[in-house]
C-alpha cells in the first residue's frame, strides 16, 4: 500500500493529460455550442476551422522564429495567437458573407446549413492542405516542462515521477483566462447579452431592435478566437496535423451535446465529461492498482478497460447514452 | 420530352468525358474511372433513398462501405483452420457473453420498475458482463491472433465464392444500421448526423484493431476474384490470337479485359439496384416516403409510423452501401482499413448525391460518375493550372515548388467549391427530383 505513490502516478498519467485535453475540447465546443446558440446548426467545419487559425500560428511562429523573436520560457506561439486570431476572424467573416449569409436569408433549414458547413469543410481542409501540407508540423519551444520526472523525484523523493509539461500548464492558464473574457463578454456587456437574448429566443429579440447581422458578426468573431486558441494549445500540446483536427469533431460534437447544445456552462462540463472518461477508460490501471493493492492482490494484466484506439468510442458511447435519456444535455441546452 | 433530352444529354456528356479519358490519357484509366464510377454511383443510390426519399442524414456511408468491405474477407477467404482450433470457440463465446451482456441489460432496464434497484441491478450487469466478455475473449483473441501472425493471424473467412459476398455486404451493413437506427433514430436531424459519423469511426476502429476478425492494419490481400487474372488470360494462346486480332498486345488485351469484366459485373448490379429504387420511389411506399419527409407531422396524422418507416428506409440505404463497399473491395483485391477516410468515403458521396439532386434515383447515378470523373482528374487538371500559373516563375522558385507540390490537395477545394455553388444556384441539382 503506497497511497502516495498511487496518486503521483494517477495524476501524472491521467489526471493531468485529462485536464489539459478537456481544457482544449472545452474552448472547441463552446465554439460549436455558440454556432449552434446563435445560428442554429452543426457546424462540421468547426475542427478544420481550428486546424486553419492553428495553421496560421504555426507559420506566424516560424517567421517570428527566423527573426529570431522568442519568448523566454514560454512558446512563441503565444506570439502568434493573436495574429492568428485575426486571420481567421477574416476568414470566418468572409465565409459567413459568402456562404452563410444567403442561406440565413432564406431561413433555409438547419439540415441544409449543415450540408453547407460541409462544403466549407472541404474547402478549409483542401486550403489548410494545400498552404502548409498534409504532414505533422512541429511547432512548440520554449521551456518543455514546468516540473520534469527527474526534479520533482528529487524534490519529494518519492519512487513515482510528476511531470507537468509547459504546454499542460499553458493550456488551463489560456483556457482560464480565455472562458472568464467570454462569460464577462456574455454577462456584462450590452453585446453579450443582446447575444443570450438572440439565441433565447429569437423573435423576442428581434422586436426588442436587436440587430441580428449585428450578433451573428460577434457571435463569428468570438467563435474565430475561441476555435483559432483552442487549435493553437491543442497543436502545441500534441502536435499539429491537418487531418486530427478533423478527427476532434466527434469528441467536441461529443462535449457540446453531453453539455446541452447552446449552453456554454454546458460545453465546458461537457468537455471535462468526455476528456476524463476518454483518459480513465483507455488508461492501463496497473501502476496505480500495484501501488494501492496488497502484494497477493497485484493485477497481472494490464488492467486496461478498453485500447487507445477505441478513444472514440468512449465518446460516442457517452454521447448516445445522455442522448437517450437526457436529450437536452445535462445542462439543459436547446433541442429543436 | 425535353427532360428526358436533357438528361440524356448530361450521360451522355458523363460518358463523353470518360471516353476522352481514354483518348487521351489511356483506356486502363478510363476503364478504371468507369468501374468506380459505377460503385460510387451505387453509393450515392444507397444515400438518396436515405436522404432524398426520407431526408434521414446519414453521415457514416464510410462505415456501411467497410461493412462490405469486411464481408467479402469474411466470405470469401478461406477458414484457417489452425486458428479455429486455437481459439476460435473462445471468441465466438466471448461474443455472445458481450451480447447477452447488452441484451440482459436492455431487458431489466425495460422489465424492472425504475429505481434505485434498477440501477444498481444494470449497473452489476454491465460490470459483471464487461469483465466476464474480456475473461472469456482475451485469451481466444491472444491464441488466434499468435497462428502464423505474418500470413494469418486471423479466422480466415468461409471459402465461398466471391460474389456471395456483395449480398453478404448488403446483409451485414443493414444489421449494423438495424442497431444504430434503433437507438439514434427519433433524435433530430443534427444529432442523427453526429451519432452516425461517430458509428463509422467506431467501425474502422474496430476493423484496425482486431486482428483476428480480418487482420486490422496488417491487411488481408489476395482476395478471390470473380473475374480471370491477367497472367491466365496472357497465357492462353486463344486470348492472345484475339487480341492480336484487335491489334493489342496481350498485356494490355488483358488487363482491359479484366475491367471489362468487372464492369459488365457492376452494370448489372447498378442496373438492377436503379430498377428497384424507381420502381421503390413510383410506389405507393415511396410516395408514403416523401409526405413524411415533407411533413412528418401530417404524416404521423395520417396514421404513419414515421420511426418504423425511419428505421426501414436507413436500414435499406445501408445495405446499398455495403453491397457497394462489398464490390469495392473485390475490385481492389485486399481489404485496408487503414485507407477509409471519411472525407472520401462519406462527404464525397453526399456531394455526388446533392450534385445530382437529391430524391431522384438518375441524378443520383449521374452525380455518382460526374463527381468521381472530377475528384480523379482534378489533379492531373490542377497540376496543369499551377504548371501555367508558375510558368512565369523562376525555376528553382520557393513558390513555384510549393505551389506544384501542393496541386494534388486540389481536390477536396474543388469539391467543396462545387457543393456550394450548387447549393446556391442550384439546389435542386443536375437532375431535380419530379
Amino acid at each position: 500500500m503506497d497511497f502516495l505513490n498511487a496518486i503521483v502516478a494517477l495524476s501524472n498519467f491521467v489526471l493531468i493529460p485529462a485536464i489539459a485535453y478537456g481544457s482544449q475540447l472545452a474552448l472547441g465546443a463552446l465554439g460549436v455550442t455558440l454556432i449552434y446558440g446563435i445560428l442554429r446548426f452543426s457546424n462540421f467545419a468547426h475542427g478544420d476551422t481550428m486546424a486553419f487559425g492553428a495553421m496560421i500560428a504555426v507559420l506566424v511562429t516560424w517567421a517570428l522564429q527566423g527573426m529570431g523573436v522568442s519568448f523566454g520560457p514560454l512558446p512563441t506561439a503565444l506570439l502568434a495567437l493573436p495574429f492568428a486570431i485575426l486571420g481567421t476572424m477574416a476568414l470566418v467573416l468572409i465565409t459567413d458573407r459568402v456562404v452563410y449569409r444567403f442561406y440565413r436569408e432564406q431561413k433555409a433549414k438547419p439540415v441544409i446549413l449543415v450540408i453547407v458547413s460541409m462544403g466549407v469543410m472541404f474547402i478549409l481542409n483542401g486550403l489548410v492542405r494545400f498552404i502548409i501540407g498534409p504532414n505533422d508540423q512541429k511547432f512548440a519551444d520554449g521551456e518543455r516542462f514546468i516540473i520534469s520526472v527527474r526534479e520533482f523525484k528529487a524534490m519529494t523523493g518519492l519512487r513515482e515521477g510528476l511531470a507537468i509539461k509547459t504546454t499542460q500548464g499553458l493550456t488551463v492558464v489560456v483556457a482560464i483566462i480565455a472562458v472568464a473574457l467570454l462569460f464577462w463578454f456574455l454577462n456584462r456587456t450590452r453585446t453579450g447579452k443582446s447575444m443570450r437574448a438572440y439565441s433565447d429566443n429569437e423573435d423576442l429579440a428581434l422586436l426588442s431592435g436587436i440587430n441580428p447581422e449585428r450578433v451573428v458578426m460577434y457571435t463569428w468573431l468570438i467563435v474565430a478566437a475561441l476555435a483559432t486558441t483552442a487549435g493553437v494549445l491543442y497543436g502545441l500540446d500534441k502536435t499539429f496535423k491537418p487531418f486530427v483536427y478533423f478527427q476532434l469533431l466527434l469528441p467536441i460534437f461529443a462535449s457540446a451535446i453531453v453539455g446541452g447544445l447552446g449552453s456554454p456552462l454546458g460545453a465546458i462540463a461537457g468537455g471535462f465529461v468526455i476528456a476524463f472518461s476518454e483518459v480513465t477508460i483507455t488508461y492501463a490501471w496497473k501502476k496505480v492498482l500495484v501501488y494501492l493493492m496488497p502484494e497477493p492482490l497485484e493485477p497481472s494484466g494490464l488492467v486496461q478497460l478498453l485500447s487507445t484506439d477505441y478513444k472514440f468510442a468512449v465518446s460516442f458511447v457517452i454521447l448516445i447514452v445522455v442522448l437517450l435519456f437526457k436529450p437536452t444535455g445535462l445542462f439543459q441546452g436547446k433541442s429543436i | 420530352m425535353s427532360d428526358i433530352m436533357k438528361n440524356t444529354l448530361l450521360f451522355a456528356i458523363v460518358g463523353a468525358l470518360i471516353i476522352l479519358t481514354g483518348f487521351m490519357q489511356s483506356w486502363n484509366s478510363a476503364l478504371t474511372i468507369l468501374n468506380m464510377g459505377l460503385i460510387s454511383a451505387i453509393m450515392a443510390l444507397g444515400v438518396n433513398l436515405q436522404w432524398g426519399f426520407a431526408g434521414l442524414f446519414n453521415v457514416g456511408v464510410m462505415g456501411f462501405v467497410a461493412l462490405g468491405g469486411l464481408a467479402v474477407v469474411l466470405t470469401s477467404m478461406a477458414p484457417v483452420g489452425e486458428a479455429w482450433a486455437a481459439g476460435g470457440t473462445r471468441v465466438i463465446v466471448g461474443l455472445l457473453a458481450g451480447a447477452g451482456t447488452i441484451v440482459a441489460a436492455v431487458m431489466a432496464q425495460q422489465r424492472l420498475a425504475a429505481g434505485r434497484t434498477r440501477n444498481l441491478i444494470l449497473l452489476v450487469i454491465l460490470i459483471g458482463g464487461f469483465f466476464l466478455y474480456r475473461a472469456i475473449f482475451d485469451p481466444g483473441v491472444a491464441a488466434v491472433e499468435a497462428v502464423d501472425p505474418a500470413a494469418t493471424g486471423y479466422l480466415g473467412g468461409l471459402g465461398l465464392p466471391v460474389l456471395f459476398a456483395w449480398p453478404f455486404g448488403g446483409l451485414l451493413a443493414a444489421g449494423a444500421a438495424w442497431l444504430i437506427g434503433k437507438t439514434a433514430l427519433g433524435l433530430r436531424s443534427d444529432y442523427l448526423a453526429i451519432a452516425t459519423l461517430g458509428i463509422a469511426e467506431i467501425i474502422i476502429a474496430v476493423m484496425k484493431n482486431e486482428d483476428w476478425l480480418a487482420r486490422g492494419v496488417k491487411n488481408v490481400n489476395g482476395l478471390p476474384r470473380p473475374v480471370p487474372y491477367e497472367i491466365d488470360l496472357q497465357n492462353s494462346q486463344s486470348f492472345v490470337d484475339s487480341a492480336q486480332g484487335f491489334g493489342l498486345d496481350p498485356v494490355t488485351a488483358s488487363t482491359l479485359f479484366v475491367k471489362l469484366n468487372y464492369a459488365l459485373l457492376f452494370s448489372v448490379v447498378l442496373i438492377l439496384i436503379l430498377i428497384m429504387a424507381q420502381a421503390a420511389l413510383r410506389s405507393p411506399w415511396g410516395r408514403m416516403m416523401r409526405a413524411i419527409r415533407d411533413n412528418e407531422v401530417a404524416a404521423e396524422a395520417m396514421g404513419k409510423d414515421v420511426t418504423r418507416r425511419h428505421l426501414q428506409i436507413f436500414v435499406l440505404g445501408s445495405a446499398v452501401c455495403g453491397i457497394a463497399g462489398a464490390m469495392m473491395t473485390t475490385l481492389d483485391g485486399q481489404l485496408t482499413p487503414g485507407t477509409y477516410q471519411p472525407l472520401r468515403y462519406t462527404f464525397l458521396i453526399w456531394v455526388m448525391v446533392i450534385v445530382g439532386g437529391s430524391g431522384s434515383n438518375l441524378g443520383a447515378v449521374l452525380g455518382g460518375f460526374l463527381i468521381w470523373f472530377f475528384w480523379i482528374q482534378v489533379e492531373p487538371i490542377g497540376l496543369w493550372l499551377m504548371e501555367t500559373i508558375t510558368s512565369g516563375m523562376a525555376e528553382d522558385s520557393g513558390l513555384r515548388i510549393h505551389l506544384l507540390n501542393s496541386a494534388a490537395h486540389m481536390r477536396l477545394l474543388t469539391m467543396g467549391v462545387i457543393l456550394l455553388l450548387v447549393l446556391r444556384f442550384s439546389p435542386r441539382g443536375l437532375i431535380p427530383e419530379k
